[in-house]
């Protein structure tokens, strides 16, 4: 039995890349990332594009077949690829949701938003007639700040912020305990994001809910979650508590992703010492041996490119992956 | 101050400045009318005077060639005596006694052909058949195109992998030789099938036309296919089918309510651009005399059987050729406007 | 009057759609000395690139100039000819779009894409123009650029391609660079490295840019100058300092309000603008914030706000700043 309430273990998710037999090649989306969730609890994930932050919530849910790796979710199994587990997955359809980045993408532009959120409703049958199946879409639209009137009108006619409520009502619909925010704000207008992100945290309150929200924006991911994992190139290098990460980030990679950060204050911005990361990230199908950061780290040594570092827990819930955590800091 | 001067001039009142309650605030916030797509594309079709023009055009030669005939007073198949070859307009000499006797004789206004057939009636049978012939080898075009496409794209990988190949393999077949072919293999066979009760239609249409439904069934629809599969791919991909994979909606309804319900703009673009390709190609085949059977006519046979008197009565090749130009055109010009306004990449 | 190298006054530019005309621009007037950097923020939809591109001439269809004056450098932009703007673009003034993988031509190479342009606005030889294609590689911080010259646009990563794009607008030395969200589609460490490659550049070269962007943050860093845009209006316009410490207007407040703090060490909740963008269909009739504002009266409704000056350059549009003049006003007589 697994003490909490979303656990993750050594989960690796790899996709073909071209290349026959011995010589098939892979893109290593995720590798090797373990984490756990409490209940009620929001676990965000940072990182740059192609770091597979996006891949690990996608395959959570299933929506890829897992390369290796475990997830248990409130006690019980929902894929285990040592054990060949691959239990049916409708019932953890219905506790386990997601939200789309892109709310133009994510909605189909043939279906009214009623029917949209409805269609949940008429896959697990939770509505006895088309009355309360009504009055629950009603119910959904407005639990996201949208009211009836909204129900039958199609996703072109509403506006981003709009789209992204949608998008959220139907994750809401079949009721889920764990949702997956994939760059849910992303998209969005600066002023609309913070209306967003108040409507996740409300939501969280009155339902219960668990989030694993994902994004690359350091600083709203901060201001949802009360832990943060930071994933560079299929890795997890750093998880700790928000503000400890931010305050005092171990690994050299969340220090220069912190700083890179444009602050929104002329004064600060104009003495503020960046640390400039060299270089760009290395291609996920040729990942550097060793730890993958080490050919952008200003520290690297020649430890870093013979082992992968270990994934420890450097202070009390402090996770990191470095061979030079203690030199560094 | 000059921006208060300003001010004053729009005569400002104190009770200006009282804080606008919130209904009034809600009432500047217009809601817009409320267009589902289908609505939205026609909308942009009406404006579109290119296409409703053509789309007048089509309803004009559909009247023409199925309505109108029903009350004309001559037959395709009637001969009339002694009015061999006449100009629009005239009359025999024999209708030319009974006008003098006082009777009304419906004109010829094509004039009429060699053997003494009114030549108006020929050209609307011969417009009918061309747009029936388009019409069904499109459908059966969309039909297996349609399946083909979306099976192979939906299923992927190793299904995918030969169906397209299997395309790729009809592609390099010569299609006018398979026609020909096709007519010599089958005309024995279906006359004797013709003689079974039941199947006296097909001298009716012919072996030819059947040979060319035949060869349309079996090589146009890899253009269709392809389109269907390219178009079903990137819908696959889209996020809503993963949102709605992970509402565990199933394979079928994905299909149903998503996938072919956003192929459906598509699908009657490209179904509507088919149609004058088809027309084009049965008229082309009559033309080479291996289309329709006589005495049906059809526009290409009509132009073909024109062309030795073309010196002396160049009308009755014009009329046909000029109705395959219009037909062709006007379908080619309605199908750009159907995609101006239904295809979503176009539209912003 | 001082010399300016761009002067928009009173630009009115609209979109006449199929479903009615959208009004982008209304009465949009910027101003700009040579070598300043200017930031334009605002929502999608705002009118911030549409400004910067009718400076270039490349108002895309159905898009029309409807009034205002034009100036840069000495030309009326609006009253001249396609051939004549040709001359112009690339040459004194250059732009850097938001997605370097599409602004970048696949089937040429990176070298024949900057010599091109090189060859375009100057008489050199192409032998001088690969040298300067060299020399502009190795200023945007691309090393072997003798390679890289010969690679095509999908062997560099997305950073690598960035820097191709502004290499090819610096190749004449452009008197304006307008850069059109540089760093939207980077990740953050990338947009770092080149937020500080064209400051450096900046000081460098000495050129004039318009950074459009809705990230506060960038302009905050990189801006002397800062027009806030609302539905097709500049509602605020002041220096960085101003923006940021002395905001005049709902919306700037309310935009700066509402972003999360990086250096909060509790948990704070965010302070959102409430309610949805402007349909720029079918805008209100007064101010076109006013809908959302929390302070909005009666007038705001009504009548779009004239202009309020704080100072030199510090101006609003809202009726809010207009009453307190007013009163000021008052009090004094």
């Amino acid at each position: 039995m697994s003490e909490h309430f979303i656990e993750v273990e050594h989960l690796r998710q790899y996709f073909p890349a071209g290349g026959f037999g011995s010589r098939k090649k892979y893109v290593r989306a995720v590798d090797d990332v373990s984490f756990f969730i409490n209940k009620g609890e929001t676990l965000g994930l940072v990182g740059e594009s192609g770091c597979g932050k996006t891949t690990t919530g996608r395959t959570m849910l299933r929506l890829y077949d897992p390369t290796g790796g475990k997830f248990t979710f409130d006690g019980e199994t929902v894929f285990d690829v040592d054990k060949k587990e691959f239990p049916n997955m409708l019932p953890f359809r219905k506790r386990m949701q997601i939200v789309f980045q892109d709310p133009y993408a994510s909605l189909d532009p043939r279906m009214t938003v009623g029917d949209i959120v409805g269609e949940a409703i008429d896959v697990h049958k939770l509505a006895k007639d088309d009355k309360e199946r009504y009055d629950m879409i009603i119910h959904m639209l407005e639990r996201v700040g949208l009211n009836s009137e909204h129900a039958n009108r199609y996703p072109h006619e509403f506006s981003g912020g709009q789209r992204q409520r949608v998008g959220i009502a139907r994750a809401l619909a079949v009721n889920p305990e764990f949702i997956v925010c994939d760059e849910p704000i992303s998209a969005l207008d600066v002023s609309i994001q913070a209306q967003v992100i108040n409507m996740f945290e409300d939501l969280q309150e009155q339902m219960g809910l668990t989030y694993l929200f994902i994004a690359h924006d350091l600083s709203a991911v901060k201001h949802i979650s009360n832990r943060i994992g930071v994933m560079y190139l299929g890795r997890m290098v750093e998880l700790a508590d928000s503000y400890k990460l931010i305050d005092r980030p171990l690994h050299p990679y969340t220090k220069s992703l912190i700083s890179a950060i444009p602050i929104a204050d002329p004064k600060q911005a104009r003495k503020s010492n960046r640390i400039v990361l060299e270089g760009d990230v290395p291609s996920p199908l040729n990942p550097p041996s060793g730890c993958t950061f080490r050919t952008r780290c200003p520290y690297a040594t020649a430890e870093c490119a013979e082992k992968v570092p270990e994934w420890k827990e450097i202070e009390k819930d402090h996770f990191a992956a470095c061979h030079n955590i203690d030199k560094i800091n | 101050m000059k921006e208060n001067a300003l001010s004053f001039q729009l005569k400002l009142k104190p009770e200006d400045f009282i804080p606008a309650t919130e209904e009034e605030k809600q009432s500047q916030v217009i809601m817009r009318e409320s267009v589902s797509f289908w609505k939205d594309g026609m909308r942009r079709l009406r404006k579109n005077k290119v296409a409703m023009v053509s789309l007048v055009v089509i309803i004009l030669v559909m009247i023409f060639s199925f309505i109108v005939p029903m009350f004309y007073p001559y037959s395709y198949k009637e001969q009339i005596k002694g009015a061999n070859n006449l100009g629009p307009m005239e009359y025999s000499a024999g209708e030319q006694e009974r006008i003098d006797a006082g009777e009304k004789v419906f004109p010829h206004i094509f004039g009429t052909d060699k053997m003494g057939r009114d030549y108006a009636i020929r050209v609307m049978m011969g417009s009918r058949i061309s747009l029936l012939v388009g019409l069904i080898a499109t459908g059966i075009i969309l039909i297996i195109g349609s399946i083909y496409g979306s099976v192979a794209a939906f299923f992927g990988g190793w299904v995918d992998l030969i169906m397209m190949r299997i395309v790729d393999i009809i592609y390099t077949i010569p299609d006018i030789l398979l026609i020909v072919l096709l007519k010599f293999a089958l005309d024995d066979p279906l006359t004797r099938l013709a003689t079974v009760p039941g199947f006296s239609w097909i001298n009716v249409v012919g072996s030819n036309l059947i040979s060319i439904f035949l060869v349309f069934a079996l090589l146009y629809w890899v253009g269709m296919a392809r389109m269907v599969r390219s178009q079903i791919l990137t819908l696959k991909e889209s996020e809503y089918v993963t949102a709605a994979r992970a509402l565990g909606v199933g394979n079928g309804r994905i299909i149903k309510k998503h996938l072919l319900t956003n192929c459906i703009g598509t699908l009657i673009v490209t179904t509507t651009l088919q149609i004058p390709s088809s027309i084009f190609t049965e008229s082309f085949l009559s033309f080479l005399g291996m289309g329709v059977a006589v005495p049906l006519p059809s526009l290409g046979s009509l132009a073909s059987d024109a062309i030795n008197g073309m010196g002396t009565y160049p009308h009755l090749l014009f009329i046909p050729a000029i109705l395959i130009s219009l037909i062709i055109l006007s379908f080619n010009l309605f199908g750009d406007g159907l995609r101006d306004a239904f295809d979503p990449k176009l539209k912003n | 009057m001082a010399e300016y190298l761009v002067d928009i006054k009173n630009e009115r530019l609209s979109f006449f759609t199929p479903a009615g005309e959208v009004k982008a621009l209304n009465d949009v007037s910027i101003h700009l000395k040579e070598g300043e950097v200017l930031g334009i923020v605002g929502e999608s939809g705002s009118g911030k690139s549409v400004t910067a591109y009718s400076l270039m001439g490349l108002t895309a269809h159905p898009g029309k100039l409807l009034g205002g004056n034009l100036n840069f450098n000495g030309h009326q932009i609006e009253n001249m000819t396609e051939k004549e703007m040709r001359k112009i673009r690339g040459n004194e003034i250059s732009i850097i779009f938001q997605d370097p993988m599409t602004s970048l031509n696949p089937v040429y190479t990176v070298g024949n894409q900057i010599m091109e342009v090189i060859r375009l606005h100057t008489d050199k030889t192409k032998q001088e123009a690969k040298e300067r294609a060299k020399e502009l590689l190795e200023l945007v911080g691309i090393n072997e650029p003798e390679k890289r010259l010969k690679q095509y646009p999908h062997e560099l990563s997305g950073g690598m391609r960035q820097r191709v794009m502004i290499a090819i607008a610096l190749a004449c030395e452009p008197k304006l660079l307008i850069a059109d969200e540089p760093t939207t589609a980077l990740d953050v460490t990338i947009q770092a490295q080149i937020l500080e490659l064209m400051m450096e550049l900046k000081e460098k070269l000495g050129m004039a840019i318009i950074m459009i962007t809705h990230d506060l943050g960038v302009v905050a860093s990189m801006c002397e100058r800062i027009a806030v845009m609302y539905a097709g209006k500049i509602i605020e316009y002041g220096t960085a300092d101003d923006i940021f410490y002395h905001p005049k207007h709902q919306y700037t407040k309310g935009l700066i309000r509402s972003i999360p703090r990086l250096d909060t060490k509790e948990h704070e909740r965010l302070i959102p603008i409430e309610g949805t963008p402007v349909d720029m269909l079918n805008p209100p009739k007064g101010c076109p914030f006013a809908p959302r504002c929390d302070e909005a009266m009666k007038i705001c409704l009504r009548e779009m706000p004239p202009v309020t000056e704080f100072g030199e350059v510090h101006y609003t549009q809202c009726w809010l700043n207009q009453k307190e003049e007013m009163e000021k006003g008052a009090s004094h007589e």
